[in-house]
């Protein structure tokens, strides 16, 4: 039986005040209709807890937008979960948040677009920045812990040092600094977010540098532009093993970008239980543990540290979501990616960024 | 790579972690933003003393009564674990 998992990735809604163009939400948004209602997260947080989930991370989309946060938040709360508010900040009012501390929030999750308000406001697409620097302050009048979470690429790559310093002037104790990871929107408008080999040689030892100098103050966590790399990243740290996600919609997914594995037969909470899917599905067992894997993986001494990178990017770049991950330099799907990087890191005519909207 | 914590050293949980026990796993756990840590009995007697109060001695001295043979350096050790994985800090 697989271990149980130590989390859970609520997505309340996929309504968002913000349109960034590299969110990691599917281009098929869920819409406001067809969200789980109330009893229905809560069953889903029991189940999650009965499972073995000791983190209810409340995400979206933007959570505040749901009226029943509150509630959720005390529901989480009971079953003795850690609860993280994962949020853009937009309409975090002081009392909102006051609210939200006492029914048990244990840290917050803040999302920074960019160091300046043009260029973070550019990047949402919304006038956010303001709001953002405020919610920054409640949490911590409120004595909240916070971590600032940047997704990077070209267009705020270049800004790395002054995003450190506004995510130290938010007072955060953590700070995310993730390249982008091509997925949903994300993918979409790749040929405006990949970041050349120039910008990615300038960011990195500054991030390093901040990581030394912040030691014991402010944690960064820098997350490497992964096309770039010679190999993948550890994705989830192995398919079906530490967390799942459920959509809005109730979708339950290994990884929250696993709707683009269109093979994927994917359950819903509303069909059967998280046991059940978690320990039980085609879905959940279809990439767990090795046996799965085709060479160059299977042979390899690194699926233990990768387990053989990413599925969805196997599926995304190869059709084959059993494929080795192609950014690894070891797939015969390499000139894939080199061949994208050589099109999209500078491309001749640069397209619009495509907004993330419903449609 | 972690750094040595002394003996006179007073640790305590950080702000924001969250000690419990799971009764899914039987075993006390430690909820950060980070993750989560499963802890075996030792290590939960030793985050259960990260009072604030107590140095690192102290809580070694309050072990031996529980535990035959506990070395003050074994609690350093582990409490430097602690630091390393942003679950407690230490004054002094």
């Amino acid at each position: 039986m697989a271990e149980a998992p130590f989390g859970l990735l609520a997505e309340l809604t996929h309504r968002c005040p913000l349109q960034c163009g590299y969110c990691s939400n599917p281009v098929e948004l869920v819409r406001r209709d067809a969200e789980l209602d109330t009893e229905s997260w809560r069953r889903v947080f029991d189940q999650a807890r009965a499972l073995g989930a000791l983190q209810i991370h409340l995400s979206g989309g933007e959570p505040l937008l749901r009226p029943d946060l509150p509630e959720l938040v005390t529901h989480a709360n009971s079953l003795g979960c850690y609860v993280n508010l994962v949020t853009s900040g937009v309409g975090l009012s002081r009392d909102r948040l006051r609210e939200l501390a006492s029914r048990g929030v244990d840290h917050v999750q803040l999302s920074l677009q960019d160091a300046t308000r043009i260029g973070n406001d550019r990047i949402a697409g919304i006038k956010a920045f303001d709001r953002k620097v405020e919610a920054a302050a409640h949490i911590r009048e409120e004595g909240l812990p916070l971590t600032v979470n940047t997704v990077l690429h070209r267009q705020n790559l270049d800004n790395i040092a002054g995003i450190i310093a506004m995510a130290e002037e938010m007072g955060a104790e953590r700070l995310e600094l993730a390249n982008t990871q091509y997925y949903g929107w994300a993918l979409r408008n790749r040929a405006v977010l990949l970041p050349t080999r120039e910008q990615l040689a300038h960011a990195d030892p500054i991030a390093a540098a901040a990581q030394e100098r912040l030691r014991g103050r402010m944690e960064i966590v820098y997350v490497i532009a992964d096309y770039h790399e010679a190999h993948p990243k550890p994705c989830m740290y192995g398919w079906g093993a530490r967390q799942l996600t459920v959509a809005p919609n109730g979708d339950v997914l290994p990884c929250p970008a696993a709707t683009v594995i269109s093979s994927l037969k994917i359950e819903n909470v509303r069909d059967s239980s998280l046991h059940d899917i978690w320990h039980n599905s085609p879905s959940f067992n279809a990439f767990r543990g090795f046996e799965w894997m085709k060479d160059p993986c299977r042979s390899c001494p690194r699926k233990e540290i990768d387990f053989g990178g990413c599925r969805c990017q196997a599926f995304q770049l190869t059709g084959d979501a059993a494929n080795t991950d192609p950014v690894c330099s070891l797939s015969p799907s390499r000139s894939t990616v080199d061949l994208i990087l050589e099109t999209e890191m500078a491309p001749s005519e640069v397209p619009a960024m495509a907004m993330r909207k419903m449609s | 790579m972690t750094t040595a914590v002394a003996l006179d050293a007073v640790p305590h949980i950080r702000r924001g972690v969250k000690c419990t026990y799971d009764q899914i796993r039987g075993a006390h756990v430690v909820l950060f933003p980070e993750g989560v840590l499963v802890l075996n009995e030792t290590a939960a007697s030793v985050v259960a003393l990260c009072d604030g109060v107590r140095s690192v001695g102290d809580i070694a001295l309050a072990l031996g009564d529980v535990y035959a043979g506990v070395q003050p350096e074994d609690i350093a050790e582990l409490v430097a674990r602690l630091v390393e994985r942003r679950v407690v800090d230490v004054d002094g």
